[in-house]
């Protein structure tokens, strides 16, 4: 639309004002070119200083004064308090293990399901852990045999103390997957 | 009544229910001229008349106040969580309805000749604002807001025991609009049904308009003119998520086991649910010879299953059965869109796979945390 162009600049070109780059002194009006300038930086520099501020709170945020770090160590009685064929569920709440005892010896569970990380219930009846949320079911072992989830239960290290009581250390995994459990600290023999 | 009840429980075991959908559905939707014939000859297409607007809600109403008379179906469809699933299933209902019902008549006027329904005449296309939109605007406003505050007072949200890490509650059920993945969940691995199948949901949701060449149909509603593209969206739509959100509301139960729904859920229900591979499958039930070491033997049928799935059979269909389609859609789009449409499939495939057979991964490869 050619017409309306030549219209506008028709309008505007009489009003505006002379440009600033001609090097005029200060008309008064308390902005010119230099100051205009400096305003500019003054502004940046503020918005920056405040960015920045807001993205090192933002980072703080990533280091809590305080941590929630359960303990991963714990002992966990002694021997004879497991029955042989129980699925013992009383670290279950507070450290998230099961321990099992069989003919050769104990074993300590994650009760992490391994789909998504929903904790399983152990039905006795059934004999098996059975998870809530999609189903996964997993053997006494520990060995996934039915619903989605892809590997088994991983277990935790494993060993007994000086004074005869077990201890449980759950940094140290063992996954049937890779092999692990034949790991002499991922079964206790007694 | 029992036996009512029974028969209802009995036709909503998976296996079911779900065939009786998958079959009826192409014949209620049909996507070629021959499932077409079908449907006006078992009058499917008076579903979208008037009295069967009536009709189907009566039944449907029927169905539930009859329902809330048993206990155990009371208990899973008045769970606060649970009742926007019997208004989705009446309001699916209703908008398909009004949908193909529009559709039905705009095919009629265009074959009589006459322009359709939404075709305005050029000077008329306008719609009255001030006064009369903004009144019906804020009328239901107002309506809205009144219906959910009374909703959200009538049944409040549950408050439940402070979180606890070491205790999941059982059947543990994702928000309502997420059953249907949560059901994906069962059948795939997490990496498969939680990452690549909804951003292959997403992105094959994007490529529609791309994919879909057909200017007829566009701004008014019709069935006729786009019968493949309308058949197979209300199939992924209606059946793989809509379905699956009223299967995980009403018939998942303790343990994620399947449950009637006049059946009373019972957590100690014992499915036998024991499953398998196809490596095993092969390697142990048939050939009785035990797994290989070494991985890449193991699964070699399971990968090659999947390859010709998604390699092979595209080029296939392209030279006999969807030949027409190739030809319009050319090859780029031909197979940008067969390959969404193979994956959409998997997940009915695998689920009969699993009904039928107890089988788990075609591949499976949990050293490398790839399963199929
Ligand atoms: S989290 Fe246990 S089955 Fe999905």
């Amino acid at each position: 639309m050619p017409k309306a162009t030549e219209k506008k600049t028709a309008t505007i070109a009489p009003s505006s004002p002379p440009p600033a780059a001609l090097g005029q002194a200060d008309d008064g009006s308390g902005v010119n070119r230099r100051s205009f300038f400096s305003w500019l930086s003054i502004g940046w520099l503020a918005f920056i200083a405040a960015t920045g501020g807001f993205f090192t709170m933002m980072l703080r945020f990533f280091f809590p004064n305080v941590l929630f770090e359960p303990v991963q160590t714990f002992r966990a009685g002694y021997p004879d308090e497991y029955q042989v064929g129980e699925v013992d569920l009383r670290w279950k709440g507070e450290y998230g293990v099961w321990i099992v005892r069989n003919d050769e010896g104990i074993y300590a569970l994650s009760t992490v399901c391994t789909h998504l990380g929903c904790t399983p219930n152990w039905l006795a009846t059934e004999q098996k852990f059975k998870c809530p949320c999609h189903g996964s079911g997993f053997r006494k072992t520990g060995i996934n045999y039915e619903g989605p989830a892809p590997r088994p239960l991983e277990r935790f290290r494993i060993t007994l103390s000086d004074d005869g009581q077990i201890i449980v250390d759950k940094t140290k995994k063992y996954q049937q997957e890779k092999g692990q459990w034949g790991d002499s600290e991922a079964f206790l023999k007694v | 009544m029992d036996g009512f009840k029974h028969l209802v429980d009995t036709l909503s075991r998976p296996t079911i229910l779900v065939t009786f959908t998958f079959l009826i559905f192409f014949f209620i939707f049909p996507p070629s001229d021959w499932f077409e014939k079908w449907h006006r000859r078992l009058k499917f297409d008076g579903l979208w008349s008037k009295k069967s607007l009536w009709i189907i809600t009566a039944i449907l109403v029927g169905f539930f106040v009859f329902g809330l008379g048993d206990s155990d179906f009371r208990s899973i469809m008045l769970k606060p969580d649970n009742v926007p699933i019997t208004g989705l299933i009446f309001l699916l209902f209703f908008f398909t309805w009004i949908a193909m019902s529009q559709a039905y008549k705009n095919d009629a006027l265009q074959e009589a000749g006459l322009p359709v329904d939404e075709q305005y005449d050029a000077p008329n296309d306008k719609v009255l604002v001030w006064p009369d939109l903004v009144y019906v605007e804020l009328i239901s406003i107002v309506l809205c807001s009144a219906f959910m505050l009374i909703w959200s007072i009538g049944l409040p949200a549950p408050l439940e025991e402070p979180a606890n890490p070491s205790e999941s509650p059982n059947p543990a059920k994702a928000p309502w609009y997420f059953l249907g993945l949560q059901e994906m969940l069962v059948y795939f691995d997490p990496w498969m049904a939680g990452v690549v199948l909804p951003s292959l949901i997403i992105l094959g949701l994007m490529a529609i308009p791309y994919l879909d060449n057909n200017s007829e149909g566009s701004g008014y509603y019709s069935y006729k003119n786009r019968k493949l593209s309308i058949s197979i969206f209300m199939f992924g739509w209606l059946i793989l998520w809509n379905l699956l959100i009223v299967i995980g509301t009403a018939l998942r139960g303790p343990n994620w086991n399947f449950f009637g729904p006049f059946e009373y859920w019972d957590s100690h229900k014992v499915e036998a649910l024991t499953n398998v591979n196809l490596s095993e499958f092969i390697y142990v039930k048939w050939m009785s010879t035990g797994l290989p070491t070494s991985i890449l033997f193991r699964e070699i049928w399971g990968i090659l299953i999947v390859l010709g799935y998604f390699l092979v059979l595209p080029p296939l269909l392209a030279k006999t059965k969807l030949k027409g389609m190739y030809e319009r859609l050319g090859a780029a789009r031909y197979s940008l869109f067969i390959v969404l449409i193979l994956a959409a499939l998997t997940l009915p495939i695998k689920m009969y796979l699993r009904w039928m057979f107890n089988l788990k991964y075609i591949i499976a490869i949990p050293e490398y945390f790839f399963n199929f």
